[in-house]
């Protein structure tokens, strides 16, 4: 082995997108492969976990890790690369807040199971058989990781150095972040690897805000179309912009869909979700108790909708069991 | 905790114009309440973050009362109480897609006169949140 400093990629609860970003990097991927060794990387290479335990601690010098904490599996993998890391990144929405997979924790592991072994249409289960963490079949022991009922964060599970947010991370900010690990130029730890400002700051659409917002009606994209230059929220189309960090690229705005909030809030916010609730709210153009109350039902979905990135890194976290 | 030895904790968010002098009025009235709320003093009722209202319930809260001058007008700022009054459908809303139960927070407009009005007001969520009984966020909620 080279000298050269040696990088980790590792997956958890995710889709894979944040992989693909990697290899977006195009002709700078060959940059990175230059200056490091890359010692892990499931998607596209292959190592296994003994090479990584046969490492001394903090051998690795830093490991991007993507997607949320589901199985236990994960999380044993994350603590491993925690103890071989000098760094650990959280890359991407899902290990930085929970991401589409944390919105799991509106239910329940059981529920889960029971939709996804019995009820589904396109299953066939009559012995109602479910995966276990432990069976033996033809004198095989066989093991699976354990599903926990609520989806975690990375920095839930083991210290984060630093974080890339975005579904996914678009490639500008993740050579950035390459560049100043090698240079050694790193912020203050803890830092969220993108500009702190909200998107409404940035974007293309601002100078179409009106001087007040206010709504009588809130619009989904499901059922009208938005103007293609106009501010989403002028017309009622939910946007979180407001509540959400830039350096994304505005490529939802381009393909005239409103933010969703894989950014995550700006350095300050606690909780994305109740950020834009009360900046949603606010521009509800009523004074009127009863009157409130009918346009707040035009909103279908707010969990969904405001945590729809954020849910286990909220205050909150998931939803009640039991009660 | 049997159910009969329950004592709901209460956050108050109570704003300083109206409502902080009606909760200082029922004290200086010696008028009985039940002491479950703890009252924290804001500047508006439309200074009050819908996350200082989930904060409370995520850090052991039972309840939580949002009170502020009586709308239209009576606002020292004009407006903060609409701002409130905007917020807090939408709250409740989002909340019991939590699973928190509406009657868990609550929205009242108490005057600096209306002293009666604010120990009512404690009294029956006092009640209400007894029978829903202890909400326990963190412990109960997740794993």
């Amino acid at each position: 082995m080279s000298d050269k400093p040696k990088v980790a990629f590792y997956w958890c609860a995710s889709c894979g997108g944040c992989e693909e970003t990697v290899v977006d990097l195009n002709e700078d991927v060959l940059k990175v492969v230059g200056a490091v060794d890359i010692v892990l990387w499931p998607v596209a290479l292959d190592f296994k976990r003994k090479d990584i335990e046969a490492m001394a601690d903090g051998e690795i010098a830093v490991s991007f890790i993507n997607g949320a904490v589901r199985l236990s599996e994960q999380e044993d993998w994350v603590k491993l690369l925690r103890q071989k890391s000098g760094l650990v990144v959280a890359f991407g929405s899902c290990a930085h807040l929970g991401g589409i997979p944390g919105l799991g924790n509106v239910t329940t592991r059981e529920l889960i199971f029971q939709r996804k072994y019995i009820a589904v249409p396109t299953v066939d289960n009559p012995a109602q058989v479910f995966p276990t963490v432990a069976v033996t079949a033809d004198g095989h022991e066989l093991e699976l990781p354990s599903f926990y009922d609520t989806v975690k964060t990375l920095d839930q599970t083991i210290p984060v150095d630093y974080y890339l947010p975005g579904c996914p991370p678009p490639s500008d900010l993740v050579w950035n972040a390459v560049a100043a690990i090698l240079e050694g130029k790193l912020p203050e730890k803890g830092s969220v690897l993108a500009p702190n400002k909200a998107l409404c700051d940035t974007c293309s659409r601002n100078q179409t805000k009106p001087e007040k917002l206010a709504i009588k009606e809130f619009q989904r994209v499901a059922t009208g179309t938005p103007d293609p230059e106009e501010c989403f929220l002028a017309r009622g189309y939910i946007c979180l912009g407001p509540a959400t960090r830039s350096g994304c690229g505005e490529r939802c705005i381009s393909a005239n869909m409103p933010c969703r909030g894989c950014f995550g809030p700006p350095d300050g916010v606690v909780d994305q979700g109740a950020k834009m609730l009360s900046a949603i709210a606010s521009i509800i153009d009523s004074s009127d108790a009863q009157e409130i109350e009918g346009i707040v039902n035009t909103i279908a979905d707010p969990l969904g909708t405001f945590y729809r990135f954020a849910l286990p890194s909220s205050l909150l976290g998931r939803t009640r069991i039991g009660g | 905790m049997s159910e009969g030895s329950f004592e709901p904790r209460i956050i108050g968010f109570l704003c300083r114009w109206c409502s902080y002098p009606g909760a200082d009025l029922a004290g200086t009235s010696r008028i009985k309440y039940p002491p479950n709320m703890i009252p924290i003093r804001v500047m508006c009722s439309g200074r009050v973050d819908p996350a200082f209202v989930i904060k409370a319930l995520a850090d052991g809260a039972d309840g939580v009362l949002i009170a502020g001058c009586h709308p239209p007008s009576d606002c020292h700022y004009q407006s903060g109480n609409i701002k409130a009054m905007r917020r807090y459908p939408l709250l409740l809303k989002t909340l019991e897609q939590f699973g928190v139960e509406k009657e868990r927070v609550r929205l009242e407009w108490i005057s600096a006169s209306e002293s009666g009005k604010f120990a009512q007001v404690v009294k029956e969520m006092r009640e209400t949140i007894k029978q829903l009984g202890p909400l326990k966020w963190g412990k109960g909620a997740g794993e």
